[in-house]
């Protein structure tokens, strides 16, 4: 057997060229957003070309109060999702992880199935299920249910992964010195659960900032939302105003990421652990 | 892992009686973990189960003239299904398997150096490269795909691009197989690398080692040692774009047209302009059927406990 000469020969993959390929391929995933920011500061009204620095493009639309209203409508249906889908997802993932009982792993295939359940699919049930089934009017409630409906399982599963990590030896300690399981729970459980609880929280968040094809199946007159008037826009051509539009939808999910990251920094200075990629995917 | 919790519980309800009698009996286990899912049950049963039935039910059902539907428990038929699976309807099914397909497999191409380039030589600047991954994966995608949409349209940045580089600036991007290809691969690329890293980062660095000390050479080493290993993130990461891929309807709305039009766009048309719910719903219930068919591939392949 042939010595090896160095440690880093001993990859089969060459890190010079792996290195080379992580940079075109972070220009791929960057490019188009860096693009499209860029641009939203051009004078000029058409596509591609420089006309020079401006905000003329953002007072346009702090002036349009069709865009301001659908900014509105995102946060309420965000917010709203999030609150209780945090809720709903947290106790389920508390049960699927923390308790044993017949059924459990029917439950577990009930929520993959909810997320991955075709965003069109879904989409159309709802609308079938309101009009036809519920016989209710299309509004920002309808787009709210709707929201909190995928949004849990994409809680579940995070807070499910912040759990599983769990050490539960610290619950029998703590009912070893005489804490109730109630107390176990409050002083214990939950502090350690908090960041997962908290990426989910977030993930639901920029999931329901995001969505487009679920809410215009639910969303009636006066309930669009910021993707679906940016999706309707779209179908007048690309404008510089959406340019200006997406980079403040970017930069709202950039400012809860900055959120996420200070939090985790945080719970990990205090080696509660940190909101990771693991617990992301 | 998530079972070795359990069983941790689980040891402890079973010793708590001997030790630490009544004062600390705890409600039952099968009850309390109902009781925290009741809120989802009743959540799920109502915006997720019943509405799913429905379209299975109107799947059945014919198409009404002033009502998008008329349905009858006595008169279900299956014609809808044979309508969504014609000449007209048919490539459209096969098209966005094959579009999801290649790019999954581009998707694995581009990820798979990229995450294991991160987990293994990225040094102290690891976390920073992760939330660079993490970035586009938590920003709109409607707003990735509308990105590209300003790029690739015919008077759009591209084609400036090539004006200026002398290679005609007139060229057709959008409406083709590229441009949608392009879309999904660019809109799930973070679905494929989060995975791929997850179980790269956990492989054991030795067993590489080891592959070369037993005389192995570097492919046999990739294929019989790496590859095997983090098969579980690679499948995984496949499923997780293959899946929304195969759906998707903003990427073929924005970069496609009717060339190019896949299932997803299909069923949001037959529930729109072409008001036809009946052949929708089919349609939706044969995709449902598809992706169903591949989580339980998937969970036969990982286990439950991996979700």
């Amino acid at each position: 057997v042939t010595s090896v000469p160095t440690k880093r020969a001993k990859s089969p993959l060459r890190p010079r060229y792996l290195k080379l390929h992580a940079v075109l391929v972070f220009a791929f995933l960057f490019a188009p957003i860096i693009v499209l920011v860029v641009f939203s500061f051009n004078k000029a009204k058409s596509g591609t070309d420089w006309g020079g620095f401006s905000t003329h493009w953002y007072s346009v639309l702090a002036h349009t109060p069709a865009a301001l209203q659908a900014f509105r409508n995102t946060l309420k249906v965000a917010v709203v999702a999030t609150f209780f889908a945090t809720i709903i997802g947290t106790s389920a993932a508390f049960a699927l992880t923390r308790f044993k009982f017949r059924g459990r792993s029917g439950y577990s295939t009930l929520i993959f199935i909810s997320l991955v359940l075709p965003e069109i699919v879904m989409g159309v049930s709802l609308t079938a299920f309101y009009t036809r089934f519920a016989h209710v009017q299309l509004n920002i409630h309808t787009v709210e249910l709707a929201h909190i409906t995928f949004c849990i399982a994409f809680v579940v599963v995070v807070v499910k992964a912040r759990l599983s990590a769990f050490d539960n030896r610290l619950v029998e300690a703590a009912a070893d010195l005489g804490a109730t399981p109630f107390q176990a729970f409050l002083r214990i459980v939950l502090p350690l659960a908090a960041p997962g609880i908290f990426a989910g929280a977030m993930l639901a968040f920029t999931i329901s900032l995001d969505d487009v094809v679920i809410t215009s199946f639910t969303s009636g007159p006066g309930s669009t939302t910021l993707p679906l008037y940016i999706f309707g826009q779209l179908k007048f051509g690309v404008s510089p105003s959406i340019n200006a539009l997406s980079t403040i939808v970017l930069g709202v999910a950039l400012i809860m990421l900055a959120i996420a990251g200070v939090f985790s920094l945080r719970a990990s200075k205090r080696g509660v652990g940190a909101v990771d990629a693991s617990t992301l995917g | 892992m998530d079972d070795g919790q359990v069983g941790l519980t689980d040891t402890e309800q079973d010793a708590r009686p001997a030790d630490k009698p009544a004062t600390r009996r705890k409600t039952p286990s099968w009850l309390a973990g109902n009781l925290l899912l009741l809120p989802t049950t009743i959540w799920f049963f109502f915006l997720l189960i019943i509405p799913t039935l429905i379209i299975i039910g109107y799947s059945l059902g014919h198409r009404g003239v002033i009502v998008p539907i008329r349905f009858d428990w006595g008169d279900l038929v299956w014609s809808n299904y044979k309508t969504a699976t014609n000449p007209d309807f048919l490539p459209i099914f096969i098209r966005s398997i094959v579009y999801a397909l290649v790019s999954t497999i581009a998707c694995v191409l581009l990820g798979f150096p990229l995450a294991y380039w991160i987990a293994r030589f990225s040094g102290r600047l690891r976390n920073v490269y992760l939330v660079l991954v993490i970035i586009p994966f938590l920003t709109s995608y409607l707003i990735r795909m509308y990105a590209w949409q300003f790029i690739l349209q015919r008077n759009g940045l591209l084609n400036s691009l090539l004006g200026t580089l002398g290679l005609g600036d007139n060229h057709i991007f959008l409406n083709t197989h590229f441009a949608v290809i392009l879309g999904l691969t660019y809109g799930f690329l973070p679905f494929m690398i989060l995975p791929l890293y997850a179980s790269i980062e956990r492989m054991d660095k030795s067993l590489v080692e080891a592959s070369y000390d037993l005389g192995h050479g570097k492919v046999s080493t990739f294929f019989r040692v790496i590859l095997p290993t983090v098969s579980p993130g690679l499948v995984a990461g496949v499923l997780l774009v293959f899946i929304p891929a195969v759906g998707d309807f903003v990427t073929p709305e924005l970069l496609g047209g009717v060339k190019t039009q896949m299932i997803g766009t299909t069923i949001y048309d037959q529930f729109g302009s072409g008001n036809n719910w009946p052949l929708g719903s089919a349609m939706s219930v044969l995709l449902m059927l598809g992706i169903l068919v591949g989580v339980f591939v998937y969970l036969s392949r990982v286990g439950e406990e991996a979700l």
